[in-house]
């Protein structure tokens, strides 16, 4: 029973981490139609800032300048990159998004070369007593920043007038275009807010507690578990990016426990096919339906 | 100005038929690894160019025919509880592509409900399954530590590898030459049914799919079997180019990681080369091919000789990484600047140069 509680805690606590990244997808996904393929090397660039300023600036100034920045490099991708080719369709600028992504993925990993750096010195390998049960600290913490942040963006997504404008762009772009919305700056600041949440995960991602390794390129790999998140959910339901992503962690951590580490990774991948095989567009997605 | 073209090509074939006369076994190998890339790009174009479906699982596929080639042909090993079943390399060269082509079909229920980017990532599920499958299945696999040798590949009786002395024109033929032209052949076969599929019936029936599934399905296309058989015939592709894999490395060694010769960094590759030759063009899968797995191999090469990449451990820039910044930033160039890639680049000179009034309007 104890394993049992501590498996499920850590599932949440994983999943919400997942569920961050997968909320990035989506909200790029709904305000452009364009999955990031980056998303991982945003991961790993909020992270290595992380690493190379700690000394300077201490844990908590370089863990805000990681966020601030992976957020930042997202906002210049959408800028310099994908805005200058409004022609090309989402399909190629999915395949352009692999291209960023080798390049700064390659580029971050050589500069990290050996050493693989644990980056969630605040919680990191502190684990907690609760009742009985020992917790780690990264997950009880992701947890409880995990729902401040998803609140904030269901409260902003729901009542701001850029959570207003980005719905009308997802459901109508040219309408929306029509009534005044500006789609550069819908657009941007939804690559902006993507790439703040990466900032964020990875601050728990390459800890001790969640995947025993430093960031290196296995973060990135991991990073990649937010796609079946995402696509489980549906990739246009944000209510269905949490789902997803709790769904994933808890999969891989009772995986990980009950069958093999090796298998958990696998396992995840498995659970978002068959869920395809019986709803094509995800838990939550929108079902598209073709016009003759 | 057909026979130009075809004169070309005839001129391409000769060189390349003439060149292990001349080449050093060294560049050689670099050129057999890019005829491996290209029949995996041809694969991969038809697949994604042609029948508009986004596959990343081309590296599963990869270790799937590498895996299903070894354990054909090689024999029973007791002691490591290897599975082989000693069939002729022909036998079991046709029997792994004809299993990863099954394995292609298999994944056409699902591939058939997805689209595009839905279809992408789903097919990024098999890169995992195939990396669980390569370190759990060791009596197929021979682990991850191990791994295991193919059997060299034979043609009734002869041996492409260093076996017994054959000299033509003076040169010592030895395994990279012999290997050279097996390659070169399994690659023109590829290369030419995939030109035939193209410009028949079935090409045509991809491309319907590709533009407008809806429009397809009313001209009397059978969407469903339409994609299932370019799965397959990727899939066959992505076998082939497998089994061409474990004979160039002479090893099947599954990955560790998602990172390695069947990861998603493999996947990737494939279609940096498709994207970069032009989606759906087979002459520009080979270009493709050449870049991304002719560059690691040649600035490996020059890099010896010339002294360059000699740091090592930390921050060194090795022929591998640069490679991958190429072709990242390639992708990147291709997509902003000419979405047809080189095939389109290729078109327009030899446009020009047919009819010189048309480039200077």
């Amino acid at each position: 029973m104890e394993t049992f509680v501590q498996l499920v805690v850590n599932g949440f606590g994983k999943g919400a981490v997942f569920a961050l990244l997968a909320l990035g997808f989506v909200v790029i996904f709904k305000a452009t139609e364009v999955v990031n393929f980056a998303h991982g090397s945003l991961v790993l660039f909020g992270g290595y800032l992380v690493v190379a300023t700690r000394e300077t600036l201490g844990w908590a100034g370089a863990a805000v300048l990681g966020v601030v920045s992976a957020g930042v490099l997202a906002l210049l991708v959408e800028r310099l990159l994908l805005s200058r080719s409004r022609l090309a369709d989402p399909f190629s600028l999915a395949l352009l998004t692999i291209g960023v992504d080798v390049i700064i993925t390659e580029e971050i990993v050589r500069r990290l070369g050996v050493s693989l750096p644990f980056i969630g010195d605040a919680w990191d390998a502190q684990p907690v007593q609760v009742g009985g049960v020992t917790l780690f600290r990264t997950h009880l913490v992701a947890m409880v920043v995990a729902t401040v942040l998803i609140t904030a963006f269901f409260i902003a997504f729901r009542y701001s007038n850029w959570g207003v404008a980005m719905r009308a762009q997802a459901e109508n772009k040219e309408a929306a275009a029509l009534v005044g919305i500006r789609s550069s700056r819908v657009t941007a600041t939804a690559w902006l807010v993507a790439g703040l949440l990466a900032g964020v995960a990875v601050l728990f991602i390459a800890t001790q507690d969640f995947s025993g390794a430093g960031l290196s390129r296995g973060t990135h790999s991991i990073a990649l578990a937010a796609f079946p998140a995402a696509i489980l959910g549906g990739l246009d339901s944000t209510a269905g990016a949490i789902v997803g992503g709790l769904t994933v962690g808890l999969v891989d951590a009772l995986s990980t426990h009950y069958v093999s580490f090796a298998f958990a990774k696998s396992a995840v991948f498995l659970v978002m096919l068959v869920v395809l095989v019986v709803r094509p567009s995800g838990l939550f997605g929108t079902r598209e339906s073709t016009r003759v | 100005m057909w026979w130009v073209r075809a004169l070309l090509w005839l001129a391409l074939l000769i060189v390349l038929l003439a060149l292990p006369l001349y080449l050093e076994a060294q560049w050689l190998r670099a050129g057999e690894y890019m005829m491996v890339g290209a029949v995996g790009a041809i694969g991969l174009t038809l697949l994604t160019g042609q029948a508009g479906q986004l596959s990343l699982a081309h590296a599963f596929f990869l270790l799937a025919g590498g895996t299903a080639y070894t354990v054909l042909a090689g024999g029973q090993e007791g002691e490591r509880n290897l599975v082989g079943f000693n069939l002729p390399p022909l036998l079991a060269l046709l029997g792994a592509v004809a299993i990863t082509a099954l394995l292609g079909i298999a994944f056409a229920p699902v591939a058939g409900r997805l689209r595009g980017i839905y279809l992408g990532v789903a097919s990024l599920a098999l890169v995992f399954l195939g990396l669980y499958f390569g370190q759990a299945a060791e009596g197929l696999t021979g682990g991850t530590s191990t791994g295991r040798a193919p059997e060299p590949f034979s043609l009734f009786g002869f041996e492409f590898s260093n076996e017994g002395d054959l000299e033509i024109l003076g040169v010592p033929f030895r395994q990279s030459e012999r290997v050279w032209y097996l390659f070169l052949g399994l690659l023109l076969i590829a290369f030419l049914l995939a030109l035939g599929a193209v410009r028949s019936r079935v090409g045509r029936s991809w491309r319907a799919v590709r533009d407008n599934e809806a429009a397809a399905a009313v001209m009397g296309v059978s969407v469903a079997r339409a994609k299932a058989g370019a799965f397959a015939v990727s899939s066959a592709y992505a076998g082939l180019a497998g089994v061409m894999t474990v004979l160039w490395f002479d090893i099947l060694k599954p990955d560790e990681s998602e990172f390695g010769t069947y990861g998603i960094n493999v996947s990737i590759a494939f279609l940096a080369m498709v994207i970069i030759g032009g989606l759906g063009s087979v002459p520009g899968a080979l270009v493709g091919a050449v870049v991304v797995n002719g560059l690691p191999q040649v600035l490996a090469l020059y890099s010896t000789k010339l002294g360059w990449f000699t740091g090592t451990g930390e921050g060194a820039f090795t022929p591998v990484l640069i490679s991958s910044f190429v072709y990242g930033a390639a992708i990147i160039l291709v997509v902003l600047f000419e979405p047809g890639g080189l095939a389109a680049i290729g078109r327009r000179i030899a446009g020009r140069l047919s009819n010189p009034a048309r480039g200077r309007e």
